[in-house]
């Protein structure tokens, strides 16, 4: 990559090391959001459709999760996979996968908390005909599952803007190893100190363009799916 | 297939409902069989709605027996309920009358005809693919009495269907209900609308503060009742 090049022109020219990284990032941060609704969907549901001790607190934790500092998330997975540390022994720190953990992490309570809402809302509306057409829990998850998932794609959203934004934990936990666990946001950070501005700003657009390309498509079929479903 | 066991007559033995210090049904004893719509008809807060709830097994007594033909629960599928506010999914019309059928028996085909009939029924063929939620109250009222009647319940309890309703909207309703009732579906609907008592009663059971102060054929109602409270709510006073 020549030194004088311009934002611009490491975007048009497709330049490789910049799309490796794009590559990474989208690769990393998909997959956390993946993960974080395989586990947040049903977690948040069963919350909404349950009562036991310590619900409360537990809904209380899990909002208050939503604004969990990156770095100390990438802290905790740090000490976890590290040599020392009780998940040490799978060689997965400074890997691409302990970046998806670390992320995930990140994301599972911005799912979680934000099913267990809409969920929550929609029982009270649908609760009266679900139990007079005897429909059995599991089937009432899957009924208001799919009548909130309109509701669904802003959570899956929110919680992909989080991990693709955030620099902190897979900058401790990926180690921003040049060519392998290096993301759009630590290169950013890197190239900035290092005075590379013009990558740093190429890197800065494209994320921002992804962003708000996400953004408008799910506008674009939430708006499409309510005219459909009501 | 339908079983031959029938949840008719409906029985409430000394059913009492309190919750916390509030009693809602106080000792209430009444038998529902088949034939003609009964109205249950008294103020608000008299215990209209608990009682269907009740009838439905969304709710369970404090005290007292309730049982279904005989038996001390219902069978599913065999009743079906209205709620004041029409519960719409968040789908297409015809797919909330599916949903009814959705834990029958029924192959595919024999549902999705199930439901066009049932729509045919309420009068909506023509709006099977609109999202159901963005229908007027009225249509709303009758897919959701579609998504009853298409499950074909030989008990449909209706609470307060049209207290929302115009009176095009209304009448529409009591029109279903009435070829409903014809069709052999035996009709419990709560009402505080002398009129529609008048126009679909065969016969009443009164309500007042929880108690059922009566129960008699609607004509028997209308003419002599026995009680002061039933006599000023037929003359269209104030009952509290």
């Amino acid at each position: 990559m020549p030194d004088s090049a311009s934002a611009w022109q490491l975007i048009i020219s497709g330049d490789a090391t910049l799309y490796a990284i794009v590559r990474l990032s989208l690769a990393v941060s998909l997959s956390a959001v993946v993960i974080a609704v395989i586990v947040g969907l049903p977690l948040g549901a069963i919350l909404a459709l349950t009562r036991f001790r310590g619900r409360t607190a537990l809904i209380v934790l899990l909002n208050g999760f939503m604004g969990l500092p990156p770095v100390v998330v990438g802290l905790t997975v740090f000490l976890l996979l590290s040599r020392s540390g009780p998940l040490g022994m799978f060689g997965l720190l400074f890997t691409p996968a302990a970046m998806v953990i670390a992320q995930s992490l990140l994301v599972v309570p911005i799912i979680a908390a934000l099913t267990r809402q809409t969920v929550e809302d929609l029982w009270h509306e649908y609760r009266d005909e679900l139990l007079a057409l005897n429909v059995s829990p599991a089937g009432r998850v899957a009924t208001l599952l799919w009548d909130s998932r309109f509701s669904l794609v802003t959570a899956l959203l929110a919680g992909f803007g989080r991990a693709a934004a955030e620099v902190g934990t897979v900058m401790i936990v990926g180690g921003n190893i040049n060519g392998f666990t290096r993301t759009m946001t630590t290169t950013i950070a890197l190239e900035t100190s290092k005075g590379d501005l013009p990558l740093a700003m190429g890197l800065g657009l494209i994320l921002i363009a992804i962003i708000l390309m996400i953004n408008a498509a799910a506008w674009g079929v939430r708006t499409w799916s309510e005219q459909k479903a009501g | 297939m339908r079983d031959m066991s029938s949840d008719l007559p409906l029985r409430f033995e000394e059913v009492t409902l309190r919750f916390g210090p509030t009693t809602v049904l106080d000792r209430v004893s009444l038998a529902i069989r088949p034939g003609a719509p009964t109205l249950v008809v008294g103020p608000n807060g008299s215990g209209k709605t608990t009682l269907l709830r009740l009838c439905m097994g969304l709710a369970t007594p404090t005290e007292g027996r309730i049982s279904w033909g005989g038996r001390h629960a219902l069978s599913p599928g065999k009743i079906a309920m209205l709620f004041q506010r029409p519960v719409m999914l968040r789908r297409s019309v015809a797919e909330n009358v599916l949903y009814g059928l959705a834990r029958s028996d029924l192959p595919r085909k024999a549902r999705i005809a199930r439901m066009k009939q049932a729509l045919e029924r309420v009068g909506l063929p023509d709006l099977a693919n609109r999202p159901a939620r963005r229908l007027s109250g009225g249509e709303q009222q009758r897919v959701a009495l579609a998504r009853a009647l298409a499950r074909e319940p030989e008990l449909l309890l209706l609470d307060e269907p049209t207290a929302n309703l115009d009176p095009a909207a209304t009448r529409a309703v009591e029109d279903i209900v009435r070829i409903a009732a014809q069709s052999g579906i035996k009709i419990v609907m709560a009402s505080h609308d002398l009129g529609q008592v008048r126009r679909l009663a065969g016969d009443v059971m009164f309500l007042v503060r929880g108690a059922l102060r009566e129960h008699a054929a609607a004509a028997d109602f209308f003419d002599r009742p026995s009680t002061t409270e039933a006599a000023s709510f037929v003359r269209g006073d104030l009952v509290i």
